[in-house]
Protein backbone atom coordinates (compact mmCIF):
# COMPACT_ATOMS: atom_id res chain seq x y z
CA UNK A 1 0.00 0.00 0.00
CA UNK A 2 1.13 3.28 -0.83
CA UNK A 3 -0.22 6.52 1.26
CA UNK A 4 1.41 9.99 1.86
CA UNK A 5 3.66 8.64 4.28
CA UNK A 6 5.36 6.28 1.87
CA UNK A 7 7.77 8.89 0.31
CA UNK A 8 8.57 10.11 3.74
CA UNK A 9 10.21 6.75 5.38
CA UNK A 10 13.39 6.57 3.79
CA UNK A 11 13.70 10.41 4.95
CA UNK A 12 12.66 9.30 8.62
CA UNK A 13 15.09 6.62 8.71
CA UNK A 14 17.66 9.38 7.58
CA UNK A 15 16.81 11.51 10.76
CA UNK A 16 15.89 14.21 7.99
CA UNK A 17 12.14 15.07 9.27
CA UNK A 18 11.70 17.43 10.99
CA UNK A 19 10.23 16.80 14.90
CA UNK A 20 7.21 17.31 14.34
CA UNK A 21 6.82 14.94 11.04
CA UNK A 22 9.03 12.40 12.83
CA UNK A 23 6.15 12.55 15.76
CA UNK A 24 3.27 12.38 13.61
CA UNK A 25 4.93 9.37 11.67
CA UNK A 26 6.00 7.22 14.71
CA UNK A 27 2.00 7.75 15.87
CA UNK A 28 1.19 6.52 12.11
CA UNK A 29 3.72 3.59 12.14
CA UNK A 30 2.12 2.49 16.14
CA UNK A 31 -1.65 2.51 13.99
CA UNK A 32 -0.01 1.01 10.16
CA UNK A 33 1.04 -2.49 10.08
CA UNK A 34 1.34 -2.37 6.67
CA UNK A 35 3.81 0.85 6.93
CA UNK A 36 5.44 -0.33 9.87
CA UNK A 37 6.95 -3.68 8.22
CA UNK A 38 7.90 -1.36 5.39
CA UNK A 39 10.06 1.17 7.27
CA UNK A 40 11.49 -2.21 9.17
CA UNK A 41 12.54 -3.52 5.50
CA UNK A 42 13.97 -0.14 4.69
CA UNK A 43 15.89 -0.38 7.78
CA UNK A 44 16.90 -3.88 7.54
CA UNK A 45 18.18 -2.96 3.65
CA UNK A 46 19.81 0.43 4.89
CA UNK A 47 21.62 -1.60 7.64
CA UNK A 48 23.09 -4.24 5.14
CA UNK A 49 24.07 -1.43 2.75
CA UNK A 50 26.24 0.26 5.67
CA UNK A 51 27.86 -3.01 6.47
CA UNK A 52 28.62 -4.00 2.51
CA UNK A 53 29.50 -0.29 1.77
CA UNK A 54 32.45 -0.71 3.70
CA UNK A 55 33.87 -2.87 1.54
CA UNK A 56 37.44 -1.75 1.20
CA UNK A 57 40.18 -1.32 3.21
CA UNK A 58 43.77 0.04 2.43
CA UNK A 59 47.31 -1.44 3.55
CA UNK A 60 49.18 -0.46 6.32
CA UNK A 61 52.13 0.44 4.41
CA UNK A 62 49.74 2.67 1.97
CA UNK A 63 48.39 4.28 4.95
CA UNK A 64 51.74 4.74 6.63
CA UNK A 65 52.64 6.22 3.30
CA UNK A 66 50.18 9.17 3.12
CA UNK A 67 50.62 10.05 7.11
CA UNK A 68 54.69 10.53 6.42
CA UNK A 69 53.42 12.61 3.73
CA UNK A 70 51.47 14.80 5.04
CA UNK A 71 53.46 14.71 9.16
CA UNK A 72 54.76 18.47 9.87
CA UNK A 73 57.97 18.65 8.93
CA UNK A 74 60.66 20.80 9.58
CA UNK A 75 61.46 22.73 5.86
CA UNK A 76 63.79 25.07 5.03
CA UNK A 77 62.50 28.33 4.91
CA UNK A 78 62.67 31.09 1.89
CA UNK A 79 64.20 33.23 4.21
CA UNK A 80 66.66 31.09 5.31
CA UNK A 81 67.16 29.97 1.82
CA UNK A 82 68.06 33.60 0.83
CA UNK A 83 70.24 33.74 3.75
CA UNK A 84 71.83 30.59 2.49
CA UNK A 85 72.87 31.95 -0.75
CA UNK A 86 75.04 34.80 0.23
CA UNK A 87 76.91 32.58 2.73
CA UNK A 88 77.62 30.31 -0.22
CA UNK A 89 78.92 33.24 -2.77
CA UNK A 90 80.51 34.72 0.24
CA UNK A 91 82.47 30.86 0.74
CA UNK A 92 83.02 30.65 -2.87
CA UNK A 93 84.77 34.07 -2.78
CA UNK A 94 86.92 33.27 0.15
CA UNK A 95 87.60 29.76 -1.42
CA UNK A 96 88.56 31.83 -4.75
CA UNK A 97 90.46 34.08 -3.06
CA UNK A 98 92.55 31.61 -1.08
CA UNK A 99 93.37 29.95 -4.12
CA UNK A 100 94.70 32.80 -5.71
CA UNK A 101 96.59 34.12 -3.00
CA UNK A 102 97.93 30.60 -2.95
CA UNK A 103 98.69 30.61 -6.48
CA UNK A 104 99.91 34.20 -6.12
CA UNK A 105 102.60 32.68 -3.30
CA UNK A 106 103.52 30.09 -5.77
CA UNK A 107 104.16 32.22 -8.85
CA UNK A 108 106.15 34.45 -6.11
CA UNK A 109 107.91 31.77 -5.19
CA UNK A 110 108.33 30.04 -8.93
CA UNK A 111 109.63 33.90 -9.87
CA UNK A 112 111.97 34.50 -7.04
CA UNK A 113 113.76 31.06 -7.42
CA UNK A 114 113.68 31.88 -10.96
CA UNK A 115 115.44 35.41 -10.57
CA UNK A 116 118.52 33.45 -8.34
CA UNK A 117 118.85 31.08 -10.78
CA UNK A 118 119.20 33.65 -13.13
CA UNK A 119 121.76 35.57 -10.84
CA UNK A 120 123.57 32.34 -9.89
CA UNK A 121 123.92 31.56 -13.78
CA UNK A 122 124.80 35.28 -14.54
CA UNK A 123 127.88 34.75 -11.49
CA UNK A 124 128.96 31.81 -13.02
CA UNK A 125 129.25 33.21 -16.82
CA UNK A 126 130.85 36.07 -15.28
CA UNK A 127 134.65 37.38 -16.27
CA UNK A 128 134.69 38.31 -12.48
CA UNK A 129 132.28 36.17 -11.04
CA UNK A 130 133.16 37.41 -7.34
CA UNK A 131 134.05 40.55 -6.21
CA UNK A 132 136.21 39.60 -2.87
CA UNK A 133 138.31 36.21 -4.13
CA UNK A 134 139.43 34.19 -0.97
CA UNK A 135 138.54 30.92 0.82
CA UNK A 136 139.36 32.68 4.25
CA UNK A 137 135.66 33.50 5.67
CA UNK A 138 137.38 36.01 7.95
CA UNK A 139 138.72 37.87 4.99
CA UNK A 140 134.64 37.24 3.09
CA UNK A 141 132.50 38.54 5.68
CA UNK A 142 134.44 41.87 6.36
CA UNK A 143 134.38 42.55 3.05
CA UNK A 144 131.07 42.83 3.18
CA UNK A 145 130.66 45.88 5.71
CA UNK A 146 129.07 48.62 4.75
CA UNK A 147 128.23 47.11 1.59
CA UNK A 148 124.90 45.39 3.00
CA UNK A 149 122.43 46.91 6.09
CA UNK A 150 123.36 43.28 7.89
CA UNK A 151 125.86 40.70 8.97
CA UNK A 152 126.16 37.20 8.66
CA UNK A 153 128.35 34.13 9.86
CA UNK A 154 130.22 31.31 7.78
CA UNK A 155 131.00 27.91 8.59
CA UNK A 156 134.40 26.61 8.91
CA UNK A 157 135.15 24.68 6.03
CA UNK A 158 138.01 23.26 7.20
CA UNK A 159 136.81 19.40 7.76
CA UNK A 160 134.70 19.37 4.72
CA UNK A 161 134.68 19.28 1.08
CA UNK A 162 133.64 22.89 0.22
CA UNK A 163 135.71 25.15 -0.19
CA UNK A 164 135.15 29.06 -0.33
CA UNK A 165 135.47 31.21 -3.42
CA UNK A 166 134.47 34.54 -2.72
CA UNK A 167 131.73 36.64 -2.51
CA UNK A 168 129.98 39.69 -3.90
CA UNK A 169 127.08 41.85 -3.60
CA UNK A 170 123.62 41.02 -5.19
CA UNK A 171 120.01 42.57 -5.31
CA UNK A 172 116.83 40.79 -5.32
CA UNK A 173 113.86 42.73 -5.71
CA UNK A 174 116.12 46.19 -5.29
CA UNK A 175 116.96 44.48 -1.81
CA UNK A 176 120.81 44.37 -1.13
CA UNK A 177 122.62 41.28 -0.08
CA UNK A 178 125.57 39.18 0.06
CA UNK A 179 126.45 36.20 -2.37
CA UNK A 180 128.84 33.84 -1.64
CA UNK A 181 130.45 31.23 -3.92
CA UNK A 182 131.06 28.24 -2.52
CA UNK A 183 132.93 25.08 -4.66
CA UNK A 184 132.14 21.26 -4.03
CA UNK A 185 134.69 18.97 -6.22
CA UNK A 186 133.61 20.86 -9.61
CA UNK A 187 130.13 22.01 -8.81
CA UNK A 188 129.78 25.80 -7.82
CA UNK A 189 126.77 26.29 -5.01
CA UNK A 190 125.53 30.38 -4.78
CA UNK A 191 124.61 31.26 -1.13
CA UNK A 192 122.37 34.36 -0.91
CA UNK A 193 121.55 36.24 1.83
CA UNK A 194 119.34 38.91 2.33
CA UNK A 195 117.00 40.90 5.11
CA UNK A 196 113.82 38.63 5.36
CA UNK A 197 111.64 41.46 5.60
CA UNK A 198 113.60 43.61 2.66
CA UNK A 199 112.87 39.95 0.70
CA UNK A 200 109.44 40.37 2.29
CA UNK A 201 107.93 37.43 0.22
CA UNK A 202 106.57 33.85 1.60
CA UNK A 203 109.16 31.96 0.32
CA UNK A 204 108.48 28.79 2.48
CA UNK A 205 111.10 26.64 4.40
CA UNK A 206 113.08 23.64 2.36
CA UNK A 207 113.97 22.28 -0.41
CA UNK A 208 113.20 22.67 -4.21
CA UNK A 209 114.16 21.98 -7.48
CA UNK A 210 113.46 24.25 -10.64
CA UNK A 211 113.87 21.41 -12.75
CA UNK A 212 113.21 23.82 -15.96
CA UNK A 213 116.84 25.22 -15.01
CA UNK A 214 118.31 21.88 -13.60
CA UNK A 215 118.94 23.46 -9.96
CA UNK A 216 118.75 22.37 -6.36
CA UNK A 217 117.73 25.01 -3.88
CA UNK A 218 117.05 25.12 -0.19
CA UNK A 219 115.61 27.90 1.31
CA UNK A 220 115.31 28.99 5.09
CA UNK A 221 115.23 31.98 7.49
CA UNK A 222 116.66 32.43 10.48
CA UNK A 223 117.41 35.07 12.59
CA UNK A 224 115.53 37.71 10.62
CA UNK A 225 117.64 36.74 7.56
CA UNK A 226 116.69 34.34 4.40
CA UNK A 227 119.29 31.97 2.95
CA UNK A 228 118.98 30.30 -0.29
CA UNK A 229 121.44 27.96 -1.69
CA UNK A 230 121.56 26.71 -5.44
CA UNK A 231 123.75 25.42 -7.65
CA UNK A 232 123.31 22.27 -10.05
CA UNK A 233 125.33 20.11 -7.07
CA UNK A 234 123.13 17.12 -5.76
CA UNK A 235 120.40 17.81 -3.05
CA UNK A 236 123.15 15.99 -0.52
CA UNK A 237 125.46 18.58 -1.29
CA UNK A 238 123.04 21.84 -0.99
CA UNK A 239 121.66 19.94 2.12
CA UNK A 240 125.04 19.40 3.68
CA UNK A 241 125.91 22.96 2.88
CA UNK A 242 122.57 24.44 4.66
CA UNK A 243 123.31 22.35 7.58
CA UNK A 244 126.95 24.26 7.87
CA UNK A 245 125.27 27.86 7.25
CA UNK A 246 122.59 26.92 9.69
CA UNK A 247 124.79 26.22 12.71
CA UNK A 248 127.17 28.82 12.70
CA UNK A 249 123.70 31.47 12.00
CA UNK B 1 61.47 36.51 14.73
CA UNK B 2 59.86 36.48 11.25
CA UNK B 3 61.21 33.02 10.40
CA UNK B 4 60.37 31.72 13.64
CA UNK B 5 56.63 32.61 13.74
CA UNK B 6 56.64 31.07 9.65
CA UNK B 7 57.84 27.96 11.05
CA UNK B 8 55.43 27.54 13.94
CA UNK B 9 52.29 28.83 11.85
CA UNK B 10 53.55 26.12 9.14
CA UNK B 11 54.38 23.06 11.65
CA UNK B 12 51.01 23.86 13.52
CA UNK B 13 48.90 24.12 10.27
CA UNK B 14 50.66 20.46 9.25
CA UNK B 15 49.83 19.16 12.53
CA UNK B 16 46.02 20.30 12.59
CA UNK B 17 45.40 18.88 9.33
CA UNK B 18 47.29 15.32 10.15
CA UNK B 19 44.98 15.12 13.62
CA UNK B 20 41.96 16.01 11.38
CA UNK B 21 42.54 14.44 7.85
CA UNK B 22 44.22 11.09 9.43
CA UNK B 23 41.48 9.86 11.14
CA UNK B 24 39.18 9.89 7.73
CA UNK B 25 41.80 7.91 5.69
CA UNK B 26 39.94 4.44 6.52
CA UNK B 27 37.00 6.06 5.05
CA UNK B 28 38.24 8.46 2.15
CA UNK B 29 39.95 5.15 1.18
CA UNK B 30 36.70 2.91 0.90
CA UNK B 31 35.11 5.91 -0.43
CA UNK B 32 37.81 6.09 -3.00
CA UNK B 33 37.61 2.31 -4.15
CA UNK B 34 33.91 2.68 -4.46
CA UNK B 35 34.22 5.32 -7.06
CA UNK B 36 37.30 4.24 -8.42
CA UNK B 37 36.42 0.57 -8.39
CA UNK B 38 40.34 -0.57 -8.59
CA UNK B 39 43.06 -0.63 -5.88
CA UNK B 40 45.42 0.80 -7.37
CA UNK B 41 43.67 4.28 -8.73
CA UNK B 42 41.83 4.32 -5.35
CA UNK B 43 45.40 4.55 -3.99
CA UNK B 44 46.10 7.45 -6.36
CA UNK B 45 42.82 9.17 -5.64
CA UNK B 46 43.80 9.08 -1.93
CA UNK B 47 47.04 10.24 -2.15
CA UNK B 48 46.39 13.13 -4.57
CA UNK B 49 43.13 14.26 -1.76
CA UNK B 50 45.55 14.38 0.94
CA UNK B 51 48.25 16.38 -0.89
CA UNK B 52 46.08 19.03 -2.25
CA UNK B 53 43.70 19.29 1.16
CA UNK B 54 47.29 19.72 2.74
CA UNK B 55 48.43 22.27 0.20
CA UNK B 56 44.83 24.13 0.74
CA UNK B 57 44.57 23.65 4.10
CA UNK B 58 45.49 27.55 4.74
CA UNK B 59 42.53 28.38 2.76
CA UNK B 60 40.10 26.08 4.70
CA UNK B 61 37.58 27.26 7.57
CA UNK B 62 38.56 26.03 11.13
CA UNK B 63 34.93 25.10 12.30
CA UNK B 64 33.59 24.88 9.34
CA UNK B 65 32.86 20.77 8.26
CA UNK B 66 36.41 19.35 7.81
CA UNK B 67 34.33 16.01 6.35
CA UNK B 68 32.68 17.44 3.61
CA UNK B 69 35.83 19.32 2.76
CA UNK B 70 37.61 16.29 2.02
CA UNK B 71 35.20 14.60 0.25
CA UNK B 72 34.42 17.07 -2.46
CA UNK B 73 38.43 17.33 -3.15
CA UNK B 74 37.84 13.45 -3.33
CA UNK B 75 35.14 13.45 -5.64
CA UNK B 76 36.13 16.73 -7.20
CA UNK B 77 39.88 14.56 -8.03
CA UNK B 78 37.63 11.56 -9.26
CA UNK B 79 35.59 13.53 -11.18
CA UNK B 80 38.54 15.24 -13.48
CA UNK B 81 40.30 11.63 -13.27
CA UNK B 82 39.83 9.36 -16.75
CA UNK B 83 37.53 6.99 -15.08
CA UNK B 84 35.63 9.67 -13.31
CA UNK B 85 35.23 11.04 -16.26
CA UNK B 86 33.81 7.99 -18.40
CA UNK B 87 31.75 7.05 -15.35
CA UNK B 88 30.45 10.92 -15.30
CA UNK B 89 29.67 11.03 -19.01
CA UNK B 90 27.68 7.52 -18.85
CA UNK B 91 25.40 9.33 -15.55
CA UNK B 92 21.66 9.60 -16.82
CA UNK B 93 21.14 13.68 -16.80
CA UNK B 94 17.70 13.08 -17.37
CA UNK B 95 15.10 15.02 -15.22
CA UNK B 96 17.43 14.57 -12.03
CA UNK B 97 15.97 17.65 -10.29
CA UNK B 98 12.25 16.02 -10.77
CA UNK B 99 9.79 15.66 -8.06
CA UNK B 100 10.64 11.91 -7.06
CA UNK B 101 8.83 8.92 -7.85
CA UNK B 102 7.49 7.36 -4.54
CA UNK B 103 8.94 3.84 -4.50
CA UNK B 104 6.29 1.31 -3.72
CA UNK B 105 6.26 -0.38 -0.46
CA UNK B 106 9.01 -2.98 0.30
CA UNK B 107 8.05 -6.46 1.30
CA UNK B 108 10.86 -8.09 3.84
CA UNK B 109 10.53 -11.00 1.92
CA UNK B 110 12.02 -9.25 -0.98
CA UNK B 111 15.04 -7.34 0.76
CA UNK B 112 15.77 -9.35 3.36
CA UNK B 113 19.16 -10.33 2.88
CA UNK B 114 21.89 -11.45 4.99
CA UNK B 115 25.75 -11.29 5.62
CA UNK B 116 26.03 -14.36 2.68
CA UNK B 117 24.23 -11.81 -0.05
CA UNK B 118 26.30 -8.98 0.72
CA UNK B 119 28.36 -9.79 -2.22
CA UNK B 120 24.87 -9.52 -4.37
CA UNK B 121 24.23 -5.95 -3.01
CA UNK B 122 27.96 -4.92 -3.45
CA UNK B 123 27.31 -5.76 -7.14
CA UNK B 124 24.09 -4.11 -7.02
CA UNK B 125 25.69 -0.78 -5.76
CA UNK B 126 28.36 -1.55 -8.26
CA UNK B 127 26.26 -1.12 -10.32
CA UNK B 128 24.72 1.85 -9.78
CA UNK B 129 25.14 4.91 -11.96
CA UNK B 130 27.91 7.36 -10.36
CA UNK B 131 25.76 9.73 -8.88
CA UNK B 132 23.16 7.65 -6.95
CA UNK B 133 26.04 5.92 -5.94
CA UNK B 134 28.29 8.18 -4.13
CA UNK B 135 25.04 9.84 -2.98
CA UNK B 136 23.85 6.45 -1.65
CA UNK B 137 27.42 5.76 0.21
CA UNK B 138 27.65 9.19 1.79
CA UNK B 139 24.35 8.58 3.22
CA UNK B 140 24.25 4.85 4.04
CA UNK B 141 27.88 4.21 4.60
CA UNK B 142 29.86 7.69 5.58
CA UNK B 143 26.03 8.63 7.48
CA UNK B 144 26.66 12.20 5.98
CA UNK B 145 23.28 14.57 7.08
CA UNK B 146 21.63 15.64 3.86
CA UNK B 147 23.60 19.15 4.08
CA UNK B 148 26.68 17.69 4.51
CA UNK B 149 26.22 15.66 1.23
CA UNK B 150 24.86 18.74 -0.44
CA UNK B 151 28.37 20.28 0.52
CA UNK B 152 30.38 17.69 -0.68
CA UNK B 153 28.79 17.10 -3.94
CA UNK B 154 28.32 20.63 -4.00
CA UNK B 155 24.01 19.80 -4.69
CA UNK B 156 20.97 21.49 -3.15
CA UNK B 157 19.62 19.33 -0.80
CA UNK B 158 16.70 18.43 -3.20
CA UNK B 159 19.13 17.41 -5.54
CA UNK B 160 20.47 15.23 -2.79
CA UNK B 161 16.88 13.55 -1.81
CA UNK B 162 16.04 13.09 -5.37
CA UNK B 163 19.35 11.22 -5.92
CA UNK B 164 19.19 9.39 -2.75
CA UNK B 165 15.50 8.01 -3.84
CA UNK B 166 16.00 7.02 -7.35
CA UNK B 167 19.27 5.16 -5.76
CA UNK B 168 17.50 3.60 -3.45
CA UNK B 169 14.67 2.51 -5.74
CA UNK B 170 16.91 1.58 -8.76
CA UNK B 171 19.12 -0.71 -5.72
CA UNK B 172 15.22 -2.07 -4.27
CA UNK B 173 15.00 -3.08 -8.19
CA UNK B 174 18.12 -4.88 -9.30
CA UNK B 175 17.92 -6.58 -5.81
CA UNK B 176 14.27 -7.66 -6.17
CA UNK B 177 15.40 -9.19 -10.06
CA UNK B 178 18.68 -10.50 -8.78
CA UNK B 179 16.65 -12.34 -6.06
CA UNK B 180 13.91 -13.58 -8.38
CA UNK B 181 16.52 -15.11 -10.28
CA UNK B 182 18.29 -16.77 -7.63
Amino acid sequence: MVDHWTPQLDIYLDGELSANETRELDAHLRTCPSCAADVLSRLQLKRTIHSAGQRYSSTREFRERIRTNIAAKPRRSPLRMWLGAPVAVALLLIAGLVTMSVRQQQLQREHTFSELADLHVATLASVNPVDVLSTDRHTVKPWFQGKIPFTFNLPELQNSEFTLVGGRVTYLGQAPGAELIYQIRKHQISVFIFQDRAVGRDLGSGSSSPKDLSFNLQSWTQDGLRYFVIGDASTNDIHNLADMLKKVS
Amino acid sequence: MVYLKEVLEERLTASTFEELAMPLFDQLYNFAHWLAQDRTEAEDLVQETYAKALKGFSSFQLGTNFRAWMYRILRNTFLTSRTGLKASATMPLDAEDEMEIPAGPVTPESILIDQSQQQLLQTAIEALPLHFREALLLCEVEEMSYQEIAETLSIPIGTVMSRLSRARKALRESLQHKLART
